[in-house]
């Protein structure tokens, strides 16, 4: 196991501080069905030379994570000096890939999170209140958000609301607007998203806190009751306590995925209203010349971001250890 | 235990639930059903670009087949692109992700749990940087080796591949379960003279369930769902379900046949169906007979 | 969309049809390469062959694997099937060996026009090109009276007809997906408008140019006749559109052609009026507004010379001219193989062809401008800012591959 998890990670660390070597380009005639032509192409003998001798590649220390592609150190300081206003600056800001895909990664992440926790902790109250006859049903219906393979899931919710779909109609009947489409509106295609975000991990949080609450403790909601508790009173002060290493779990693993957004934005085609870094590694491995060091710098960063988010977590569960010791 | 409860609810507040409960059952469900029901019609009704009542009417499937509804999307899914096969792909990966990943979870979630030592915090950080890198990365990075190795294109592969991106979540989720079962439980029956494994055995195991088949059923959901690791790693003949119904969809190139691709998610649906309500009686039911009384 | 049947179809016309010619190999053929039925096609009848193993892998992510699956020595994959945009990643990384001694010795049959030479040297075997052109629906042309367009300012004048005669809102489809497609629909309108994407014989980026902006200003111009969300839109959702009867003129896709109207439900007034032409011109330019492509095969370098033979004869057998009697077959694709007669589904990429199309460029950078101009033009296509703007984001964002790929 271990390989598997310190393999991959040296590699993309090395990966991300070396680029491919210079390309020895020469000008050949190039023919195929449709003529012949001078085409550029690789001079493989010359390069092939400098490949055995430095098989990692150059070595280019920080340079790819400063890159207009990556942090844009460059582009964000002339950005700065050049801007007069704050609206100016964040305008040139915006226009960089990185931090256009952290505008929307970040919203996503904090508006869908908490949205699912305490979504989720309503729906496992609800479902434990319910009748015993009724409780399987309802169980498996609420994970069909999550069961339906993503992939499908959003190709159909992606036609429901479209301008012409059942759900698109009803919207637009809704908010009295005819033209109304939610695909080719950057605001309401994030509203879209985070539906979606909310809409597929509830289940998960559902699933997490309903195995949680079986093993509430009877004893204590009772004298809760006892000395008078209402059921807020007892739902805030001893339900929520006694779920919360599993509102912490639960807030660990969305807040990392939800950093990690990347299915609903290729499900709804969503790529020139939002994207996510999650997104931009896809982007650079997916295209005819594959960028293997620019998308392990972004998985570099990737993990950065994660763990600047965890750490309050973190910081939480380190504390728990030193209690514990 | 729990009806009792619930009949205490005033009149209002059960309303309230009910009515919450059935808001939520209508969201969680309508997409699917949705589906199901435009799998029995031809694409253009299922999308009715047109109109929308089309794919309630079934309008253009009345015109092709003289009839509302038709099972073109099954018979071409299932006989004529063989999609059995993936079905039995994906039940043996799932299979194996499970077991193996709920057995490496299960002991190193408890060990973890009931360790004091600073290095099982640091272990659980390492678990969850390798978690956090995405797993796009990941599959890119094990290509060339798994090539160069023969491992490439075969089940077994793909299996050690989604435990492993899969063991840090398991193993923080068993953890946390195990830290809410209190201490006091394994420390009196070492107390009463057992090892720490046996009081694993005896008095850790009967209670550990929920939280195990909880983490089960997301581990499978896992190795159902994956995308990105199995249409990577795994050859033609060894695909699942999942980049199966991918293929169905076309390309820039070519037309693909999206109610195949339809027709393969509901049946894919129906299997799990069966496997939810199975554990959901064990976790609802019998399950907490043993469970901490505070 | 690859159809077992189609393939099992083939590979029985095959077999019948190579009774003849008996394939013979003696080493193992392993062929990676794309999902769709011409490849299903010659993939079936290189398998034909008989003593040695061949096993094909045809699925559509064949790009992200084809490289790591012949890197390696011995190659997992003795051939590749890829198009010109695709065999660069296999040059750049030297995967690939030249064929001409095996031209020679099997492949006396292949028509000049098949063999793709690099610096006088065979490297890959093309066998089905492919571009886009116009696809028209004919019954609504002619209720307004208009020729087909042989030009893109003709074909918004068209749209403004059929729009004001309360025909169709949205006259025009266009693939215009933010990506890849969207990218690739600015390649067309650039080299119509007499672009070229790069300074001459160098990686130097060139498209912030006056046929940059002008190539942008009229697919804006188009995009005001098209769905709303024209941005989502791949080519799959722009054919159903053309299917469900809401879209009268657009630019797709040859290889699409002679099965656009042929699913299941399309009314009858779409089916008999869909019709298609060659590739339109813009701004009063001679070049048509598109690209010429092709597909073939190659042979991996780090494979025993046995492998290789073996591969290049199964290989041959799959593209045997005896398939093209099939019909099925025939249709299947715009075949460069001796022998075929264009069906009308060829006539739009026929007439690509003849009307001097540029070939997509086969250079090694221009990949990575493609990936950066699908990222960049959405926000011009969004009117969030102007032509320069987005050109020189395209270009800054290319620059930065390219020097971390040590083009510039």
């Amino acid at each position: 196991m271990l390989l598997f998890i310190a393999f991959p990670l040296v590699s993309v660390v090395l990966q991300s501080v070396h680029t491919p070597h210079e390309a020895v380009l020469v000008t050949v005639e190039t023919c195929g069905p449709f003529g012949c032509s001078q085409e550029t192409a690789i001079d493989q003998d010359a390069t092939s030379a400098l490949r055995t001798s430095e098989p990692l590649g150059r070595f280019v220390g920080f340079d790819i994570y400063l890159d207009r592609a990556h942090l844009a150190v460059g582009e964000v300081k002339e950005a700065w000096a050049v801007a007069d206003n704050w609206d100016g600056f964040f305008d040139a800001i915006g226009n960089l890939p990185f931090y256009r895909a952290m505008a929307f990664t970040l919203t996503f992440t904090f508006t869908v999170t908490p949205i699912l926790i305490i979504f989720g902790l309503m729906i496992a109250l609800g479902v434990n209140a319910l009748s015993e006859k009724i409780k399987g049903v309802v169980i498996f219906v609420s994970l069909l958000p999550m069961i339906v393979t993503p992939l499908i899931g959003s190709l159909i919710l992606f036609w429901m609301i479209d301008s012409r779909g059942i759900l698109g109609n009803a919207i637009q009947w809704l908010a009295a607007d005819p033209d109304l489409s939610l695909k080719a509106s950057t605001i309401l295609t994030w509203v879209m998203l985070i539906v979606y975000g909310v809409w597929h991990s509830a289940p998960f949080a559902f699933v997490v806190f309903y195995a949680g609450l079986q093993t509430l403790p009877m004893d204590q909601i009772e004298s809760a009751r006892i000395d008078g508790a209402s059921r807020w009173q007892q739902v805030r002060y001893v339900i929520v306590p006694h779920l919360m290493p599993l509102i912490t779990f639960v807030a660990l693993i969305q807040l990392m995925d939800n950093f990690r957004v990347f299915e609903p934005i290729v499900g709804f085609n969503a790529e020139a209203h939002a994207t996510s870094l999650s997104w931009i590694i896809f982007n650079d491995l997916g295209g005819e010349t594959r960028q293997l060091s620019a998308a392990a710098t972004s998985s570099m960063l990737t993990i950065f971001g994660v763990a600047i988010l965890l750490s309050p977590v973190l910081w939480r569960t380190w504390q728990d250890f030193k209690g514990k010791s | 235990m729990m009806s009792s409860v619930a009949n205490r609810y005033p009149l209002h507040l059960r309303a309230l639930i009910y009515g919450f409960i059935l808001l939520w059952v209508l969201m969680a469900a309508f997409p699917f059903f949705w589906t199901l029901w435009g799998s029995f019609k031809v694409e253009l009704d299922f999308f009715s670009i047109a109109n929308w009542t089309n794919a309630i009417t079934g309008q253009n499937t009345f015109n092709t087949y003289g009839s509302s509804f038709t099972d073109t999307g099954y018979l071409g899914a299932w006989i004529q692109e063989e999609f059995w096969r993936s079905a039995i792909n994906t039940s043996i990966v799932c299979f194996f992700v499970v077991c193996t990943s709920l057995t490496i979870g299960t002991l190193g979630g408890y060990a973890l749990s009931r360790s004091g030592y600073r290095y099982t915090f640091w272990l659980l950080i390492t678990a969850l940087i390798f978690r956090a890198m995405p797993p796009i990365t990941l599959v890119s990075g094990y290509l060339l080796p798994f090539f160069e190795w023969n491992l490439w294109g075969i089940l077994p592969t793909t299996i050690i591949v989604l435990v492993a991106i899969n063991q840090p979540f398991t193993l923080w989720m068993l953890h946390s379960f195990f830290q809410s079962i209190p201490k006091e439980l394994d420390e009196s029956a070492k107390v009463d003279g057992c090892s720490q494994f046996q009081a694993f055995r005896f008095v850790i195991i009967p209670v550990m369930w929920p939280g195990v088949i909880t983490t089960g059923l997301f581990s499978f959901l896992l190795a159902y769902n994956d995308f990105a690791v199995t249409s990577m790693l795994l050859s033609d003949e060894n695909r699942t379900m999942v980049p199966k119904i991918a293929a169905f969809l076309g390309t820039t190139y070519t037309e693909g046949n999206v109610m195949f691709a339809v027709a393969a998610v509901v049946s894919a649906t129906a299997p799990l169906f069966i496997l939810v309500m199975f554990f959901q009686r064990r976790i609802v039911s019998g399950l907490t007979a043993g469970a901490v009384k505070g | 969309m690859y159809l077992k049947n189609i393939a099992l179809a083939s590979a029985v016309a095959i077999m019948a049809s190579t009774a003849a010619h008996a394939c013979n190999i003696s080493a193992r053929v392993s062929v990676v390469g794309n999902e769709f039925p011409a490849i299903q096609t010659v993939g079936a009848g290189a398998q034909a062959c008989s003593g040695g193993d061949v096993s094909t892998n045809l699925t559509a992510d064949h790009q992200k694997i084809n490289v790591a699956g012949m890197s390696g020595n011995p190659a997992e994959y003795t051939s590749a099937i890829i198009a010109n945009s695709s065999i660069v990643a296999l040059m750049n990384n030297d995967v690939i060996r030249p064929l001409d001694d095996l031209v020679a010795k099997h492949g006396k049959d292949l028509k000049k026009n098949q063999l793709i030479t690099i610096n006088g040297k065979v490297m890959a075997v093309a066998f089905m090109a492919n571009a886009q052109h116009l696809v028209y629906r004919d019954d609504v042309l002619k209720k307004i009276g208009m020729e087909p367009p042989k030009t893109y300012e003709n074909m918004l004048a068209a749209a403004e007809k059929i729009r004001t005669a309360g025909i169709m809102q949205n006259p025009v489809g266009g693939a215009y997906k933010a990506g890849w497609n969207l990218a690739q629909e600015f390649n067309n309108m650039f080299l119509g408008y007499g672009g070229s994407h790069f300074k001459d014989g160098s990686a130097q980026p060139n498209v912030n140019s006056e046929a940059g902006v002008n190539a942008l200003n009229m697919m804006k111009a188009l995009s005001a006749y098209m769905n709303p969300d024209f941005l989502t839109h791949d080519s799959n959702a722009t054919n159903a559109e053309f299917r469900a009867g809401n879209v009268a003129i657009m630019n797709m896709w040859g290889s699409r052609a002679a099965t656009l109207v042929d699913v299941d439900g399309v009314s009858a007034e779409v089916k008999n009026g869909m019709n298609i032409a060659g590739p339109m011109t813009v701004g009063g330019g001679n070049t048509p507004a598109s690209t010429l492509w092709w597909d073939g095969w190659t042979v991996a370098k780090n494979v025993s010379d046995a492998e290789a033979e073996a591969t290049f004869i199964a290989m041959m057998n799959g593209i045997d001219p005896s398939i093209l009697k099939d019909e099925e077959i025939r249709k299947q694709a715009v075949w460069l193989i001796d022998g075929y007669s264009p069906t009308d589904a060829a006539r739009g990429v026929f007439a690509a062809a003849q009307a001097s199309t540029i070939p997509y460029p086969m250079l090694p950078y221009m990949g990575l401008l493609h990936t950066a101009l699908g990222a960049e033009l959405s926000d011009f296509m969004q009117g969030k800012e102007s032509a320069e703007q987005a050109l020189s984001d395209v270009e800054a964002a290319y620059i930065a591959a390219a020097k971390e790929k040590g083009f510039l």
